[in-house]
């Protein structure tokens, strides 16, 4: 058996078990949980380097839990899609890892944040890499309950609201899922995705129960991914966590438990139909443009951070709907560039808070000269996600743009021009207002913030920055094509995958 | 004469429950250690020895359930009882598979069946029985907080 | 095909006590009614008619039983279901710790 394939599971297990250990040692020993946290996301970037590497070799990976194969068992699988998702997750949750050694300091116990980021990792990654409907259901509601518990580790006024905001919506979503995986297993009596689109395929279209299931999927990966009309609680607990979670939040969670596992079902296992697809554009258009209007009006940083995610992800849909190989290809480009810029951009939001206490921009103002690290690198995240050109972002917006209008939607690429104008306003204003200009009297004191705080500010900008190589060729073949070779083929992929 | 409030409630629970505690965590180690051969297992028979330290703690009050199992005590049980799963799906690598099964199956209905899967309902029993009566301590956390306000 | 519909019209009960209702706890109310229409729902899934349940024991044959996999996945839900409402009950002690009401819409500041 080959080892790439024998210790897939790790990619949860090991998580898990340094949550554990933290759970368990961490109250008592200063130190250990920084180090496990820190250096469990490192070490798995590294193996998920190795994972792509061998799906690029050998296509899919799978791993029979237990040595059960299907039907009974349980399979834990990796393609290029899955791969290539769990390279930025780990990437992104390493950095922030480092980051959080010194951010966290100022709150009291520091191990509970490292326990419930551990699981977070743990929960994603499992949603990354099970091929069994109700394991997704299982790993999703892990990831979320911390996610939900970290959003409120401040305990203020407002994160609790908006922490008890999330935590309703979010059961709600997978309520809904949980609905629609029960209709799908009465259907099919299947609960391995692959199985589940082969019985689907042969029964063929057309089946009530298959768009029954298919609507309640939509309105809870809705919920989770927070496409417009499903949108209300991302606002409110995006910017009322933790600076390090908040970037976990939203370059992280919203597009493994929303956008991956949405297109995942819909693209692999119910199949995708032009009217399915007509709606997720809209969708992705709607959010698109009511992000950047929303985020036009905010004063508070990480609030306009987050509306701004609200409408990138609108883009990374809109992407994936449009269904062509092109749209595909820019859709996870603009994943992959939202990922690391939003991160990057959330951690210096954190950054400024850190060091002036203060999240109101209009309080803000010169920081750039006190702080010379910290603006250089928000500078970058904001010029990858408005779309600038040597960086990243441009490349990926200008690919969904012109996917569109190699589809003939020409309306709806003038619609994402529009949005790109706007985007660039806000965050160039959101930039001006924080970091140019003249210093305030009361910020003269202020100072730089720690070393790895810094160091993981300036990696994140250096991705930003090299982000657009990754359309080189080999480099393409390598990471994005392999990944966008999953959902163009569709069902025909879990066809290969069915086969054991 | 005023009589001052003792904490807890009144002596027929105490006594029935001082009675019946012991009886009730024996049986909750019976169902944790019978899961392979019987219904129940690890998430049935923790929940019942958690059942009772929670009778404890609403017969006589706080204080004293939280001296007979404190609340570092109970994220202890959670944690090994944890790490112990981890451990054993680990292990599971001996035979190739993680959370292979790679002790003797023998036959079914005897004590000693089904390999590791008594192993594993002991951990689950310890996880259950640390997280659920941890849970309630901490809700009861809460209580106590506002009581002390007024 | 009633008792399935059953089911839904469960769910939506739930659904318009989270939707409409401004108490706080009878919010968390109508997340566990919902939780418990999805369960339902799974479990009469697997139901079959006259279909005894999935236990092996001594000296018995296996002919008509029920699907045994609902029944651990309503498990798993089941435990999940209790996780979720500790930390909304949690959230909600907090919330009124704070605020001291459990009315959202005297709670609701975050806006905009």
């Amino acid at each position: 058996m080959m080892l790439v394939e024998k210790y897939l599971p790790l990619f949860v297990a090991i998580p898990l078990g340094g949550a554990f250990l933290i759970s368990l040692l961490g109250w008592k020993k200063r130190g250990l949980p920084e180090w496990i946290g820190t250096l469990i996301p490192a070490g798995l970037f590294i193996y998920s380097l190795v994972t792509l590497w061998a799906t690029t070799k050998h296509g899919i990976v799978v791993h029979h839990l237990g040595g059960w194969s299907p039907p009974v068992g349980i399979l834990i699988g990796a393609d290029g899609l899955t791969a290539f998702m769990l390279v930025i997750v780990h990437f992104v949750a390493a950095c922030v890892a480092l980051y959080a050694t010194d951010y966290i300091k100022k709150y009291t116990s520091p191990w509970i944040f490292y326990v419930l980021f551990l699981i977070i990792l743990a929960g994603m990654n499992g949603v990354l890499t099970t091929c069994d409907f109700f394991n997704l259901f299982v790993f999703m509601e892990i990831a979320s309950l911390a996610a939900c518990t970290l959003v409120a580790f401040g305990t203020e006024r407002h994160e609790l609201e908006a922490a008890f905001k999330y935590g309703v919506m979010n059961t709600m979503g997978a309520l809904f899922i949980l609905l629609g995986i029960a209709l799908l297993y009465g259907y099919t009596s299947e609960l391995n995705m692959a199985d589940m689109a082969n019985i689907i395929a042969a029964k063929g279209p057309g089946s009530k129960i298959v768009t029954m299931a298919g609507v309640f999927f939509l309105v809870g990966f809705g919920l989770k991914a927070a496409l417009v009309p499903f949108h209300a609680w991302l606002p409110d607990a995006h910017p009322s966590a933790p600076a390090p979670i908040s970037a976990i939040l939203s370059g992280l969670i919203i597009k493994s438990l929303g956008i991956y596992a949405l297109f995942r079902i819909f693209i692999c296992v119910l199949g995708m139909t032009p009217l399915l697809s007509s709606i997720f554009l809209f969708m992705g258009a709607l959010s698109m443009a009511t992000g950047a209007i929303m985020a036009m009006g905010q004063t508070d940083f990480k609030r306009l951070l987050a509306y701004s995610s609200l409408s990138q992800v609108g883009y990374i849909v809109f992407g994936l709907a449009l269904g062509t190989p092109l749209g595909i290809l820019g859709g996870l480009f603009h994943l992959f560039n939202h990922s690391v810029g939003k991160s990057l951009l959330f951690l210096t939001a954190g950054s400024v808070e850190y060091a002036t206490g203060t999240r109101k921009l209009n309080e803000m103002g010169g920081l750039s000269n006190k702080m010379p690290v910290t603006g250089t690198s928000s500078l970058a995240g904001a010029m990858s996600i408005g779309g600038i050109p040597p960086f990243g972002g441009f490349f990926s917006k200008l690919i969904i743009i012109f996917a569109a209008v190699q589809a003939g939607h020409i309306g709806y690429a003038i619609w994402a021009v529009g949005t790109g104008v706007l985007t660039l306003v806000y965050l160039m204003k959101a930039m001006k207002q924080a970091f140019r200009g003249a210093l305030a009297e009361r910020w003269q004191a202020v100072r730089e913030v720690p070393m790895r705080m810094r160091l993981a500010m300036l990696i994140l900008a250096f991705v930003c920055l090299t982000g657009g190589l990754l359309l080189i060729p080999q480099l393409k073949d390598l990471f994005l094509n392999q990944a966008a070779k999953v959902l163009i083929d569709g069902r025909m992929y879990s066809k290969i995958w069915g086969g054991f | 004469m005023k009589k001052i409030k003792e904490p807890g409630m009144s002596v027929i629970v105490k006594t029935v429950a001082r009675l019946v505690a012991r009886v009730m965590l024996l049986f909750g180690f019976y169902v944790v250690l019978h899961g392979q051969v019987t219904h129940g297992g690890g998430f049935a028979g923790g929940v019942v020895m958690a059942l009772v330290f929670i009778l404890i703690m609403l017969a006589y009050g706080k204080e004293g359930a939280l001296r007979t199992f404190s609340r570092t005590g109970a994220l202890t049980t959670a944690g090994i009882g944890l790490i112990l799963l981890v451990a054993i799906a680990f292990t599971g690598y001996w035979r190739g598979h993680f959370f292979a099964n790679f002790l003797g199956q023998g036959w079914p209905f005897e004590f000693w069946s089904a390999g590791v899967i008594p192993f594993l309902n002991i951990a689950i029993g310890l996880v259950v029985l640390g997280s659920l009566y941890g849970i309630f301590a901490a809700l009861t956390h809460f209580h106590s907080e506002e009581e002390e306000k007024q | 095909m009633i008792l399935y519909m059953s089911c839904f019209v469960l769910f939506c009960i739930g659904l318009y006590g989270v939707m409409r209702k401004r108490n706080i706890i009878k919010i968390i109310t109508g997340i566990i009614i919902c939780e418990y229409a999805a369960n339902l729902l799974f479990i009469l899934i697997g139901y079959r008619m006259g279909g005894r349940a999935p236990i092996l024991a001594h000296g018995t044959v296996i002919e008509n039983m029920v699907d045994p996999l609902p029944q651990a996945v309503v498990l798993t839900t089941i435990v999940i279901g209790l996780a979720t409402t500790i930390v909304l009950v949690t959230l909600a002690i907090r919330l009124y710790e704070k605020y001291g009401t459990f009315d959202i819409t005297k709670i609701e500041e975050l806006k905009g």
